[in-house]
């Protein structure tokens, strides 16, 4: 593969599949990177990428936390130790490892998990990973990036390898309409702004942005109402500015994540602007609560994180 | 090899060091710095292919001292080895130096950031694993503590190495035998190690860790060893060189030390 062929609009994929593809494309690229692998490759998603490119696979079982300290020491040989696993147990299990060993020692080393939010679906709340955001953006030196699609997930990831130290990355589990093509930039740390609005802006992340562009169409057809969308698929560093002018130029901001309202993307949009720019806001996410079985769609409607649990807030500001 | 006399002379020195950092530092723990004073001699002195004036040299051996609380030996070992002035050592947990009270990465000489126990057997396994991918010949150290030795992932580790059949790694338990607040066996009985290990199909030596010549042959023999990790236990004494600190647990610390302490302890270190 020596061009990374990206999906088509509309088409319904899973960020998972993304991450095999982008694995498989990026090893004929650069040689300068493994995958650590706890028995879950055909979970993540990186499945291709061990049946292709087994001696680029490093296997240490179902034990995550020995995975990430390794991850530490491995590093330091040259080549970047890409860990993937479940976010419950590659964020939580293996928290303070990747705190300590990792971050405070500013390793360069790449943390992939799935299953993520309410997306996961039927596993539960067990595998609902729904305070990644929160837990991880808290420590210092790391990068969190949680990419709205596969297309945006591929380019997220090379921006990642490009990157020096360590960076959290989300990958989803559920297929979802594909909205990137893949042609604009990706910057880490860059938001981008996908529709043009004055009057609110929906800032979303992960899932929840496809849901947000519905609902800006909706709002404009139904009340009237110019949303503007904003991507912000990188958590930290925050894009300062691009939140700034919303802030200022639109009258409201909604945000809209597949986490817990405590902590997570929202919150980090609120601590800024308290602090700079005192802005009304709504939060979308899940009230603290813990998930539980069902579909993807399904549990945004349970949950409140719907379309329309969106478009009422968008009118309650 | 060296001359064990003066590995032991070394020990001494890392020794004095150690209690002259923890009494300026104000803080710190003498009882397990003082038992690994022979492993750091013999590592540093003797063992480890490393450059004190190329701390970042790519191909050196590497070490982690999983019980970072143990630094005020191992940033002495690393100051007479030429990594930093010794009189450095003395500003140990001084806000405005870099001596800090755990082992951090951006010290000359230090390897990985410990201090909290059960990691760093993992991230020498790790240094291990890479030495294999990138066909190296460097080899890992880690230096463990009793209290390692209860941490789930030590155990995760220990599993992970001889799966990986890792004969480029190497660790050594400062078995003691006294945690922070009890004996080993009144807190969490983690004997009998050895054989605990055995069935985790390492290779085992089982020495007195204050015995230079032992500890130099159990090394050689790691070297030796094929497709098995080693794991060395060393058999030592908390607080050994210092008779009124030697097995007395209230000297596992962070203690602060008086001048009164610090000049008896030196006393003792010259009987």
């Amino acid at each position: 593969m020596t061009q990374l062929e990206f999906w088509q609009t509309g088409e319904k994929v899973s960020i998972r599949e993304g991450f095999g593809r982008v694995l498989n494309y990026a090893a004929t690229q650069r040689d300068d990177f493994v995958l650590f692998d706890a028995d879950v490759a055909g979970g993540t998603g990186a499945k291709p990428f061990v049946q292709e490119n087994p001696q680029r696979v490093i296997q240490f079982g179902i034990a995550e936390q020995n995975m990430m300290a390794a991850a530490a020491g491995f590093s330091d040989c040259g080549i970047i130790p890409v860990v993937s696993t479940f976010a419950s147990f590659g964020v939580m299990r293996a928290h303070e490892q990747f705190r300590t060993a990792i971050c405070y020692a500013n390793r360069n080393v790449k943390l992939c998990c799935s299953h993520i939010g309410l997306d996961t679906g039927p596993d539960g709340a067990t595998a609902q990973m729904l305070e990644d955001l929160a837990t991880m953006r808290a420590i210092p030196n790391v990068t969190v990036i949680s990419p709205a699609d596969a297309n945006e997930f591929m380019q997220a990831f090379l921006a990642m390898l490009d990157h020096t130290g360590p960076v959290y990355l989300r990958i989803g589990r559920s297929d979802n309409p594909i909205i990137a093509d893949g042609k604009s930039d990706f910057k880490i740390g860059k938001a981008q702004r996908l529709t043009e609005g004055n009057d609110i802006t929906i800032i979303a992340t992960g899932v929840m942005v496809e849901r947000a562009l519905n609902v800006a169409e909706q709002l404009k057809n139904n009340e009237k109402i110019s949303a503007r969308v904003i991507n912000l698929s990188t958590i930290k560093p925050l894009d300062q500015t691009e939140i700034l002018l919303a802030a200022q130029q639109t009258n409201g901001i909604v945000t809209a994540e597949d986490h817990n309202v405590c902590g997570g993307m929202g919150s980090a949009v609120a601590e800024f602007l308290a602090e700079n720019h005192p802005t009304k806001m709504k939060r979308v996410g899940v009230n603290d609560q813990f998930g539980k079985s069902g579909e993807p769609d399904e549990l945004a409607k349970f949950f409140h994180i719907d379309e329309a649990s969106i478009y009422q807030a968008c009118l309650s500001i | 090899m060296s001359h064990p006399e003066n590995l032991a002379r070394i020990a001494k020195d890392i020794r004095i060091n150690s209690i002259k950092s923890i009494y300026h530092g104000r803080s710190g723990h003498p009882g397990g710095s003082l038992s690994i004073a022979e492993l750091l001699s013999v590592l540093y002195f003797d063992e480890m292919n490393v450059k004190a004036n190329d701390p970042d040299w790519i191909d050196r051996d590497r070490l982690v001292l999983s019980k970072g609380h143990a630094c005020p030996a191992l940033y002495s070992a690393l100051a007479l080895k030429g990594y930093f002035d010794i009189e450095e050592v003395k500003k140990l947990r001084h806000l405005e130096h870099y001596l800090e009270g755990h082992p951090e990465i951006n010290i000359p000489g230090i390897d990985a950031v410990s201090g909290s126990l059960g990691m760093g057997l993992s991230q020498a396994l790790g240094m291990a694993l890479g030495a294999k991918y990138t066909k190296k010949q460097y080899r890992s150290y880690v230096i463990l503590g009793d209290g390692d030795m209860q941490e789930g992932n030590t155990w995760e580790a220990i599993m992970a190495a001889s799966h990986h059949q890792l004969d480029n790694l190497v660790a050594i338990l400062d078995s003691n035998g006294l945690q922070g607040d009890a004996s080993v066996e009144q807190q969490m009985n983690t004997f009998p190690i050895v054989e605990k290990l055995s069935a985790f199909q390492w290779n085992i030596i089982d020495i007195d860790g204050h015995d230079i010549k032992q500890l130099q042959n159990a090394l050689k023999n790691a070297r030796e060893t094929k497709n098995q990790p080693t794991f060395i236990c060393a058999n030592t004494i908390k607080g050994k060189g210092i008779h009124f600190m030697e097995n007395v647990l209230s000297w596992h610390g962070s203690v602060t030390m008086n001048q009164q302490q610090l000049e008896d302890s030196l006393a003792a270190l010259e009987q």
